[in-house]
């Protein structure tokens, strides 16, 4: 089996609190692989090893057959993971299309157009069909430090997208989103192209099972089960899991 | 329609310091002509605390490197100004260059700090160096410098004003434009949230660097106007009251703003030169508590820094995580912009 990312035996403490324990985790290109679990479960800090802002005391991450545990964020997007945030991160005082515009243009610069303005036009027109996209079209001129949370974060979903990711990285995508926002975000990640593969965190288990093929439960920083979400859906183990991590 | 109104503004001042020195006499326009080139210092500084978000009390060692640059070697290449600007802009770039090691991956106050001690070694070599800077005495006798090639000597204060007025409209214009490609977003953005811009995948430490050696090359030229504006020039010139000055003149202007800068360090070096007419020897208290105060009364003050993104938990380890600056202000602040 050939993943398109691995990740192997990650461990990540905090003092004595272990967030990580020798985490393993497979996504195939073009995956739909979701990673849920009860609050403090470590899904975030799995996020963020694989995104590069928490350097796990063990474990390695390969990423289309390559060992990048030692790149950096930056580096590691330009090699197409791309992430959000679980509390949404834009760039306050830039407009909407801007961020999105922003973040579209470690691609659009690669065409080899020095001056600085050339690769603006690109990056615009991409913006502007990921707010059309997200119905936020709108909003395209308003600073992004004025845009309510759930705004922010289909911003900072569409700035994820706008990096033509790979693998796109999702933190709890649709917390804090309307019934017709949730509805529209189901839309839109089902209708990303295929070679596109999501690691999506999600307590909205509806839109996990809906979207897609391979659920892991975490648990205590451990993986406690990994399969379809049908098997996952029955599992004993799991409810249970919920049921002492709600309560 | 709010960009006609500031480029009507912008005319508007641009054609009332054109006809100045038809209205003020020599002396007038001397202190004028230095007014305009501490004023693109302050854009260099505006460039780096407000745009890029990296406080600076620096940028009087580029600036310094600039004019020593155009007083002592560029006057024997040519007498021609654009020569000067453009070997003082060179100074003043590599000044910032060599020193990018130090900055670039410092944050927020530990910056501050950094930049004011280049700020004052420059000014200690400065002092030092009497064989090529003159030392304390400062150098005297600069030769007269025509604008181009085929124009006459800058023989008068109006003259050597016009001078000024023109490289310096000429630059901002310049900064500005730049600003309106993708680099302005990008260098906005920086500040806004640093580790989201890395997670788009941008190399943020080489958009620094960019952004501290162009505004080094700004303060460069800055100082070769200064060289021609004063026609004299002595570490005193570049001491740490400067610094602090053109920091004070960029925080009441704005400090995202290009031309609050230059409004605001004008404004500021009035001040200081009325103060230092009634009350002798106390206007670097005064000045200091004036900085303080807007500091803390301003919402665009410095405050407003490179910091980490408000909330979410550090990354562990943090290798270049900014000083934690106190979050006052999450939202945008509208801020005048010409
Ligand atoms: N920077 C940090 N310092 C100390 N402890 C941390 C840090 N980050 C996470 N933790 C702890 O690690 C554990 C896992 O946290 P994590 O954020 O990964 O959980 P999560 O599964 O994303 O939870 P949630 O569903 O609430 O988002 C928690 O107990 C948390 O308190
Ligand atoms: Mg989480």
């Amino acid at each position: 089996m050939n993943c398109l990312l691995s990740a192997e035996k990650i461990s990540v403490r905090y003092g004595s609190l272990a967030a990580l324990t020798d985490v393993d985790l497979c996504v195939h290109d073009g995956q739909r692989h979701a990673v849920i679990g009860p609050n403090g479960a470590g899904k975030t800090t799995l996020l963020n090893v694989l995104g590069a802002t928490t350097r796990p005391q063990r474990g390695t991450v390969r990423f289309a057959g390559r060992d990048v545990s030692r790149l950096g964020p930056a580096a590691r997007a330009r090699r197409g993971i791309n992430r959000t945030h679980q509390r949404p991160a834009v760039f306050a005082t830039l407009t909407t299309i801007e961020n999105i515009e922003v973040a579209a243009l470690p691609r659009t610069i690669r065409r080899r157009r020095w001056w600085p303005g050339g690769t603006r036009g690109t990056a615009r027109r991409l913006a502007a069909g990921l707010l059309d996209q997200l119905g936020l079209s709108d909003l395209a001129t308003v600073p992004a430090g004025h845009l309510a949370h759930g705004q922010r974060r289909q911003v900072e979903i569409a700035m994820a997208l706008a990096g033509r990711p790979r693998l796109l990285l999702l933190d709890e995508p649709a917390a804090g989103l309307s019934a017709t926002e949730v509805d529209r975000l189901a839309e839109l990640l089902a209708a990303l192209p295929r070679e596109v593969a999501v690691l999506l965190v999600e307590h909205h288990l509806d839109l996990v099972y809906a979207l897609c093929d391979t659920v892991t439960v975490l648990r205590d920083g451990r993986t406690l089960a990994a399969g379809t979400p049908d098997e996952i859906r029955t599992s004993p183990l799991v409810r249970q899991a919920y049921a002492d991590g709600m309560s | 329609m709010i960009r006609r109104v500031r480029l009507a503004v912008a005319t508007v001042v641009l054609a009332g310091l054109v006809v100045v020195p038809w209205v003020v006499d020599d002396y007038t326009a001397a202190i004028l002509a230095r007014t305009l080139a501490l004023g693109l210092v302050g854009v260099s500084v505006a460039l780096l605390t407000g745009v890029a978000g990296m406080p600076t009390l620096g940028q009087t060692a580029p600036y310094a490197a600039g004019a020593y640059a155009s007083a002592v070697l560029g006057s024997q290449v040519s007498d021609v100004g654009v020569v000067q600007v453009a070997v003082a802009a060179l100074a003043g770039a590599t000044l910032a260059a060599v020193t990018l090691p130090l900055i670039v991956p410092a944050r927020g106050v530990i910056v501050l700090m950094i930049t004011l001690a280049i700020g004052e070694l420059a000014v200690t070599v400065l002092g030092r160096w009497r064989s090529v800077t003159g030392g304390t005495d400062g150098l005297a006798g600069i030769t007269p410098v025509r604008p181009l090639w085929g124009l006459p000597v800058l023989a008068t204060d109006q003259a050597r004003y016009l001078y000024t007025l023109a490289v310096v409209a000429t630059l901002v214009g310049a900064v500005l434009l730049l600003l309106r490609t993708r680099v302005g977003p990008l260098l906005r953005a920086g500040r806004d949230d640093e580790m989201r811009l890395r997670a788009s995948g941008h190399r943020v430490g080489l958009y620094l660097s960019g952004a501290h050696v162009a505004a080094g090359a700004i303060a460069g030229a800055a100082g070769s106007l200064l060289v021609v504006a004063q026609q004299y020039i002595s570490p005193a010139d570049f001491g740490f009251d400067t610094s602090a000055l053109l920091l004070l003149g960029v925080v009441i202007g704005g400090t995202a703003s290009i031309g609050g800068a230059l409004v605001g360090a004008a404004l500021v070096i009035a001040v200081r030169d009325w103060l230092f007419g009634v009350l002798p020897g106390h206007a670097p208290l005064v000045l200091g508590a004036l900085f303080v105060a807007t500091v803390y009364l301003l919402p665009t003050g410095v405050t407003r820094v490179r910091r980490p993104r408000g909330g979410s938990r550090p990354p562990i380890p943090a290798p270049r995580q900014p000083a934690a600056t106190p979050t006052r202000d999450r939202g945008p602040t509208p801020e005048l912009r010409v």
